[in-house]
């Protein structure tokens, strides 16, 4: 097969070579209409054009900072949370109701509350982004914590580590990996909600902007923010996932993958 | 005689210390599940008794309001079943489109490895694009009914399942992987019974994150334009200022929440009985 000789880059750039030139021949040949989904041409000439604009960089930073903002609070406390319930059973049995019950409590059903409470600014999207993410780190880390091998817990006991060893050389090596793929959900699931607040709640950033080009017709604009928005998230999921590499090098996913 | 004696007597305070402990520990364990919980909202309502607060009223209130909101007479013409019923069954069909696409993809992405590399930006791509803003673009092409929410529900939930289910496959045991070819398991066989149920557990996980974006999209599906739906409730309430009912549908659409979630929990434990078994054995039997 091609893809014994092709290298792995090569088979991905062939791979969005195909999606780019399919997006341009379906509504040039008439397979979807125009008016909905516009060429790849036109798509990344309103692109170019709405990059040549102080408004766009604008809300880009807007965008950014919200969801680094968000994501920092949620992951820092996420992380410090679980770590401190998941290693004290008693701890973890009297909050496990309770994290159940919110978790799965959609962060949108907070939309019209943080309407409310805080109007249109950037707090309203942040108590939605730090609500959702909040909850993805958390959760891994407690499942991360309680998934720390047997024997090790009880070597650990045998040879009186004291909590902060325990935590440092049983918890979180256990824990890390749990923790990074938290961290690497909690980072798009930041994302969506920053550009949802800012699409629903019209926070300033590109979600906005997205919005008014959609509610003046500007279909190609329209196309233009989602890839914007999309490549954003493949930035966010790329450097979250150098990073997961990066403290995960010593971790079989990992190395199995380098290996190979 | 005696001795015989002694075992019954033995075996009958056995029993009775068993049964004491047993009632002991179901005792603790209501009272762990239930005391946060009635903590917080003993709070909440103490602290909102006198409020006068337009935005914030009192929880007796927000409760008082749930009931006539939501579950009015005739049943049939509630809310409930105009509004939350729909939208769940919208949730659930493109949840379970989702399911089926990510899974079945996912295999066949997560077993070979060109086809990963070649797939692989493009997926990144679409699965980074943050789901809500295909709300606008879907409107295009499906307008604004129930099509285009169950579209965007199963748009969101399927690349966390088809990651999960990716990687999953991806990770299986490579001892486990060659054992198979080397007992020259069929195609079928291996997906069966090595991929499937190897991947498995990262496919629940896959698929309880898919679970709580298929809800967020429930309800943001119905924000940008709908008739009827739960979201759509509860920002109507929002817009005319119905601030206690606005509330008691921002409580209810966490009820919902959480039944869909124990839901998934009474489903995966069932299907993920061998795992669990697997991991309590590894534990001591506890």
């Amino acid at each position: 097969m091609a893809g014994r000789r092709l290298p792995a880059w090569g088979l991905g750039a062939a791979g969005v070579a195909t999606l780019l030139v399919v997006v341009e021949l379906a509504p040039r040949l008439g397979i979807v209409d125009a008016r909905f989904l516009p060429p790849t041409s036109q798509i990344l000439g309103a692109l170019a054009d709405r990059l040549g604009t102080g408004e766009f960089w604008v809300a880009l930073g807007q965008t950014l900072t919200t969801w680094f903002t968000g994501l920092a609070i949620s992951v820092v406390a996420g992380v410090v949370l679980g770590m401190i319930i998941g290693s004290v059973p008693l701890l973890r049995a009297v909050t496990a109701s309770t994290v159940e019950f919110l978790r799965p409590v959609p962060s949108v059903a907070l939309i019209p509350v943080a309407i409310l409470l805080y109007g249109t600014g950037m707090a309203s999207t942040l108590l939605l982004v730090i609500y959702a993410s909040f909850w993805q780190v958390l959760v891994q880390v407690l499942s991360g914590a309680a998934d720390v091998d047997p024997v090790a817990s009880d070597t650990a006991r045998s040879y009186r580590f004291s909590p902060l060893t325990r935590i440092r050389t049983l918890v979180w090596p256990t824990t890390a990996p749990y923790a990074m793929t938290g961290l690497r959900l909690a980072a798009s699931v930041a994302l969506i909600l920053t550009v949802t607040g800012e699409l629903l709640i019209g926070t300033p950033g590109i979600g906005k902007l997205l919005g008014v080009a959609q509610s003046s017709g500007a279909v190609a604009s329209m196309y233009a923010y989602v890839v914007v928005a999309g490549l954003l998230g493949v930035v966010v999921n790329a450097v979250a996932r150098g990073l997961e590499s990066r403290v995960l090098f010593w971790h079989p996913s990992v190395r199995g993958e380098r290996a190979a | 005689m005696t001795g015989a004696a002694r075992t019954r007597t033995g075996t009958g305070t056995g029993t009775g210390t068993a049964v004491r402990t047993t009632a002991g520990r179901v005792l603790r364990q209501v009272l762990l599940a239930v005391g946060l919980p009635a903590v917080v909202v003993a709070v909440w309502w103490v602290l909102s008794a006198g409020s006068t607060s337009y935005f914030n009223p009192p929880l007796s209130v927000i409760v008082g309001t749930f009931g006539d909101t939501w579950f009015s007479t005739p049943f049939d013409q509630s809310r409930f079943v105009q509004d939350v019923v729909p939208s769940v069954l919208r949730l659930l069909a493109g949840y379970a489109v989702a399911l089926v696409v990510g899974v079945v993809l996912g295999v066949a992405i997560g077993s070979s490895r060109a086809f990963r590399a070649y797939a692989e930006p493009v997926l990144e791509f679409f699965r980074a694009i943050p789901p809500p803003v295909l709300v606008p673009i879907l409107m295009l092409f499906l307008g604004i009914g129930t099509s285009m929410k169950i579209v965007v529900i199963a748009t969101g939930c399927l690349w966390p399942i088809l990651l999960n289910t990716v990687e999953g496959v991806r990770g299986l045991d490579p001892v486990l992987r060659d054992t198979a070819r080397a007992y020259r398991l069929g195609r079928v066989a291996t997906v069966r019974h090595l991929m499937l149920r190897g991947a498995s557990p990262q496919i629940v996980t896959g698929a309880r994150q898919a679970l709580s974006i298929g809800i967020i999209l429930m309800v943001i599906s119905e924000m940008f334009a709908a008739k009827d739906g739960l979201g759509f409730s509860i920002v109507q309430f929002q817009r005319s200022f119905a601030i206690p009912e606005m509330w008691s549908g921002v409580i209810l659409l966490g009820v919902v929440g959480v039944l869909l979630s124990l839901a998934f929990r009474a489903v995966t434990d069932a299907a993920l009985g061998w795992y669990l078994g697997y991991r309590q054995s590894q534990h001591g039997g506890v």
